[in-house]
């Protein structure tokens, strides 16, 4: 047994945390900002959190994430980081030449009080910050939120330094895709596209992390959202956010400075949530949807009839981040199977709110909790078995030792591939997480059926 | 692929240097330029002098990590019957999580394994204002009554050092009230300037807090500890395997597939051999100086390295019996491995290498490639120091800096009650007589090519033109480095976690390490990199549907 140590009885902890499901704010700031063209993410403390932060991303995408750091020593963490981050700030323009670095902070240099925005402004007054070119940053001190929240101070961020408004309204939507796969963002703009809906996506992931191999390594691939763009939003239409935890700051704060309308919808994961994307999407752009995409969904909704009896009244417990479990909750309620445990590592109380009412006419209980973590769901499982477990690459220490079928999904998954080139997002994702459901059911079902009722047509 | 590569003048070496340097800030060439050394050997096996354990430059991409994944990541890490709490935030143990792969066989299906955990204190807003002690007492607390270990740990993250807790105090405190072992190591991510510094907090804790508990004199014969093997990958298992059929007993393993209770008996251990030089060569001094255990440097990287070092081994206890045993083994072992050798090497001489990785990977492999007739033409470690560069002869004239002035140098004395000479002065005459080495470590570059390049700590920038200028045939280094490299279209093999391969240590970890070079730099796949429409762009083929 790979966790014999998880006991069967459940002793409230205060303190300890164990098994974690969620990491800190600056690897999702650090991941948003390589959504922007041209950006250079930079740590601003020690070497060793940029290191982490890029070998977590490197590890999920098998693409290079590249990112610098302030490299803190002792000294730096006692005087302040400000020498060590204009010497940087000097040095990557120098060297790796982006047209914007993107600062986040940490747990470190949020403790010790640097204060970026001076810091930038010392740079730039002593020349270190080439014409035409930026640095920004984020707040993302890591014992506040996750590195969701980490995401959505970098989107927030890009708002605060970019975002203009020239009093001209565009045709324009902003998209904020939510803390998602390159892939999820590739299709949310395909959806977009036939939908014949003007869009910016920030930030944008896709072409960046998910790229091709060519031969030739670039440290700025073709992806992600430009200068030009981000100005824009300010003009924009207005703003659909989508993943209230990810990316409503940043949407707000677009309505705030700018009067800039915007929408908050749960991630399109699923058919209840797609359908509300795409017909807010039509209200909004005054649009008809397409037959293409009726027809998307209508091949969706076909498989879920057609393997119904699969799924009824299956248990399912899922870990993640909130925005991706509210969505897939949903959908796991769309299908009839039975969503008993939901934890996520990332706070806040909209999280437990959101399942509990989605969940309240269910004839049974559910167990959900924010600022969870998985030993406590591995405790509820043992307690309650279910018959599918969905969450990152850490969930299948649990799923082997309780022989329960397992869906990777969200943030890291670091023993497979598929997720940056497939989307789970709009009803071809849902096509796609479909078939692995079913996937994981059957298979269970062949490999436990008795010779006698072992079955050629499923 | 060519199947060799001319050899590189000193000059080119120079001019490619310079064209690395010409790139950066003036301030930042010149320290990289101490750093990025053209190897030449004199007849003293005397080499340059190399700029190392030095701060990485603010900015620079570099492979380094930082204080706290040496100490918990690195050397604790691997220890499973310890429940290691990290106080701090929640990503320093989150990133610490089973991301190192550092193999731990259980002797029986009861022993207690925490690896597969991660523990934190998880550190919020509130505990950074008003102080985290008492939420870590706590945690120790909720640690204990669930699992009842024999031992906690607490690894301090940069937020603890600011805030001035006291993890040392709690630990003590901790200790008296729970009645097993508690200890904590100050290990924040900002001291040192890399890796190094972690590794030896936690070494220094270790030795302080553990080792000399248990008294028990174990069975067995030709006992020895293993300083500086992590069994990534199951390294330690081969290397076991090999010292268990030779009859030599491994007291313990620092800190590969180990336990607690094999630290605290390690001191009854009659030599200490020596793995990773970098990691761990204080603690075999402090074992010398407290315990009279004598140290050698060995190395199983390599089918040739690790039979120098059984035989090493052998010669330092003298006895028949061993020596003849040893060499049975070898006998045993060396047919397989020299099939899958020569096997190997008949498709991949002549081909060539680039290593930037550890403290001592980057000259270990060295021996690997070798037996495999391929050129290392350039390496550098990403977190040594000068001697594991130049060999300890450089000790003397190592400049202690501020960075490591802050991390503890323990003081030990000789522990008369456990202290106990291994060897009379007449053996250790006999044996000095015969050419046997004590504590020595040649380092790095006096066994590379002259005309090899040196680079401590390298920058991305400076791998992106190495590659450009050695097309190497393969590149070691880490995760980070991976796919930059493999976009280049060149093959890259991780040398920390071995990309889930391994192991590489000892006889069947060389043929292992055989086919996966053979299968890197002669595979298929790089010959697709290019579509057709790309390799042959002309419209030509057009006419033909006319």
């Amino acid at each position: 047994m790979l966790l014999k140590h998880t006991p069967v009885e459940i002793m409230e902890r205060k303190a300890l945390v164990i098994n974690p499901a969620k990491t800190c704010q600056p690897v999702g700031a650090m991941y948003a900002a390589l959504g922007i063209h041209a950006c250079m993410p930079h740590s601003h403390g020690s070497q060793g959190c940029c290191s982490y932060h890029r070998s977590a991303l490197t590890r999920h995408y098998k693409e290079p994430a590249m990112a610098t750091t302030s490299s803190f020593t002792e000294g730096s963490s006692v005087f302040g980081g400000q020498a060590n981050l204009v010497q940087a700030i000097d040095n990557i323009f120098t060297i790796y030449e982006p047209d914007i670095i993107a600062v986040h902070t940490t747990c470190l240099s949020e403790t010790i009080g640097d204060d970026i925005t001076q810091i930038s402004r010392k740079a730039k007054d002593e020349g270190k910050v080439p014409e035409g070119k930026y640095v920004i940053h984020a707040n993302t001190p890591s014992y506040i939120g996750s590195h969701v929240t980490g995401f959505a101070n970098m989107c927030k961020g890009m708002v605060d330094y970019f975002s203009e408004k020239t009093g001209v309204k565009t045709n324009r939507f902003n998209i904020i895709p939510g803390y998602v796969e390159p892939s999820d963002m590739e299709e949310i703009k395909r959806l977009l596209s036939l939908m014949g809906v003007e869009f910016i996506m920030f930030p944008d992931t896709s072409g960046v992390l998910n790229g091709p191999m060519t031969g030739r390594f670039s440290m700025y691939p073709d992806g992600g959202v430009t200068v030009e763009q981000l100005k824009q939003t300010g003009d924009s239409m207005g703003t659909l956010a989508l993943g209230e935890t990810a990316s409503s700051l940043a949407a707000k704060t677009l309505d705030t400075k700018f009067k800039v309308p915007c929408e908050m919808l749960e991630l399109p994961i699923g058919l209840s949530c797609t359908d509300a994307f795409i017909d807010t999407l039509r209200k909004a752009a005054g649009i008809t949807v397409p037959d293409a995409i009726t027809y998307e969904r209508g091949q969706m909704v076909d498989v879920i009839t057609d393997m119904h009896q699969y799924f009824y009244g299956k248990k399912v417990a899922l870990f993640g981040d909130p925005d991706q479990l509210i969505s897939l909750t949903q959908f796991f309620l769309d299908l009839d199977m039975k969503p008993v445990h939901i934890v996520t590592g990332t706070p806040g109380k909209r999280f437990e709110k959101v399942i509990r009412s989605m969940t309240a006419d269910l004839p049974y209980n559910i167990n959900v909790r924010e600022s969870g973590d998985t030993f406590l769901l591995h405790q509820w499982i043992k307690n309650e078995p279910v018959d599918l477990l969905v969450g990152n690459t850490y969930g299948k220490y649990i799923a082997r030792d309780e022989d329960i079928p397992f869906l990777r999904h969200g943030f890291p998954i670091v023993d497979r591939v598929g997720h940056s080139y497939f989307p789970t997002v709009g009803y071809k994702g849902g096509l796609r997480l479909l078939e692995k459901v079913l996937d994981l059911l059957l298979d269970r079902i062949d490999r436990d059926a008795k010779e006698e009722s072992f079955e050629l047509v499923l | 692929m060519e199947s060799s590569k001319p050899l590189y003048s000193g000059e080119s070496l120079e001019e490619l240097k310079q064209d690395i340097l010409k790139k950066y800030p003036t301030k930042v060439a010149r320290k990289r330029a101490k750093q990025i050394i053209i190897n030449t050997i004199d007849e003293k096996e005397k080499v340059p002098e190399i700029g190392a354990n030095a701060r990485t430059i603010p900015g620079i991409l570099t492979q380094r990590g930082c204080t706290y994944a040496g100490c918990k990541g690195v050397i604790l890490g691997p220890t499973r019957d310890l429940v290691n709490i990290v106080h701090g935030p929640i990503g320093c143990s989150f990133y610490a999580w089973l991301t190192r792969r550092n193999q731990t066989r259980l002797k029986t299906p009861d022993d207690e394994n925490y690896m597969t955990y991660c523990f934190s204190t998880d550190m919020q807003d509130s505990d950074i204002v008003f102080g985290g002690e008492g939420k870590l007492k706590t945690a120790v607390q909720e640690a204990y009554d669930l699992f009842k270990p024999k031992a906690i740990s607490i690894f301090s993250t940069c937020p603890v050092g600011l805030i001035g807790d006291d993890v040392h105090q709690v630990a003590r405190e901790m200790k008296a009230k729970l009645g097993i072992n508690v200890f904590a190591f100050s290990c924040e991510g900002y001291k040192g300037v890399s890796q190094s510094a972690g590794h030896h907090i936690a070494n220094n804790g270790i030795f302080k807090h553990v080792v000399g508990e248990d008294d028990t004199v174990q069975d067995g014969e030709y006992k020895i500890n293993l300083l500086g093997e992590y069994n990534i990958g199951g390294d330690g298992f081969e290397i076991d395997r090999i010292l268990s059929a030779c009859g030599i007993k491994v007291i313990s393993t620092y800190s590969g597939n180990s336990t607690y209770d094999q630290f605290a008996n390690s001191h009854t251990a009659d030599l200490n051999t020596v793995m990773c030089h970098r990691s761990i060569n204080y603690v075999a001094e402090m074992m010398e100086t407290k315990f009279g255990i004598p140290w050698i440097k060995i190395n199983f990287i390599g089918a040739k390295a690790t039979a120098k070092s059984l035989r090493k081994i052998a010669e330092y206890f003298g006895e028949q019996k061993l020596i003849d045993t040893v060499e049975e083994v070898i006998a045993k072992e060396m047919p397989e491995v020299e099939s899958a050798m020569a096997d190997a090497r008949s498709h991949c001489e002549g081909k060539t290498a680039m290593m930037f990785v550890g403290g001592s990977r980057a000259h270990h492999y060295q021996e690997l490639f070798n037996e495999l007739g391929m050129r290392t033409v350039s390496a550098g470690y990403e977190f040594a120091h000068r001697d594991d560069y130049e060999g300890r002869k450089v000790l003397p004239t190592i400049k202690v800096d501020a960075d490591s002035r802050n991390i503890e140098e323990l003081q030990i004395e000789k522990d008369s009650a456990r202290f106990r000479a291994r060897k009379t002065k007449e053996q250790l005459k006999t044996l000095a007589d015969k050419g046997f080495t004590f504590k020595d470590y040649k380092g790095m570059m006096p066994g590379m090519e002259q005309g090899s390049l040196v680079i401590d700590d390298i920058s991305h920038y400076e791998t992106e033109q190495l590659i450009e200028f050695f097309e190497p045939d393969v590149v070691c280094a880490g995760i980070k480095e991976k796919f930059v490299v493999q976009k280049s279209g060149v093959p890259m093999k991780q040398l920390h976690s071995y990309d889930s391969g391994g192991p590489y240590a000892g006889f069947r970890g060389a043929i292992n390490f055989y086919k996966e070079i053979d299968r890197m730099v002669n595979s298929r796949v790089w010959a697709y990199v290019k579509a057709p429409w790309q390799k042959n762009p002309e419209l030509s083929g057009s006419y033909a549907w006319e």
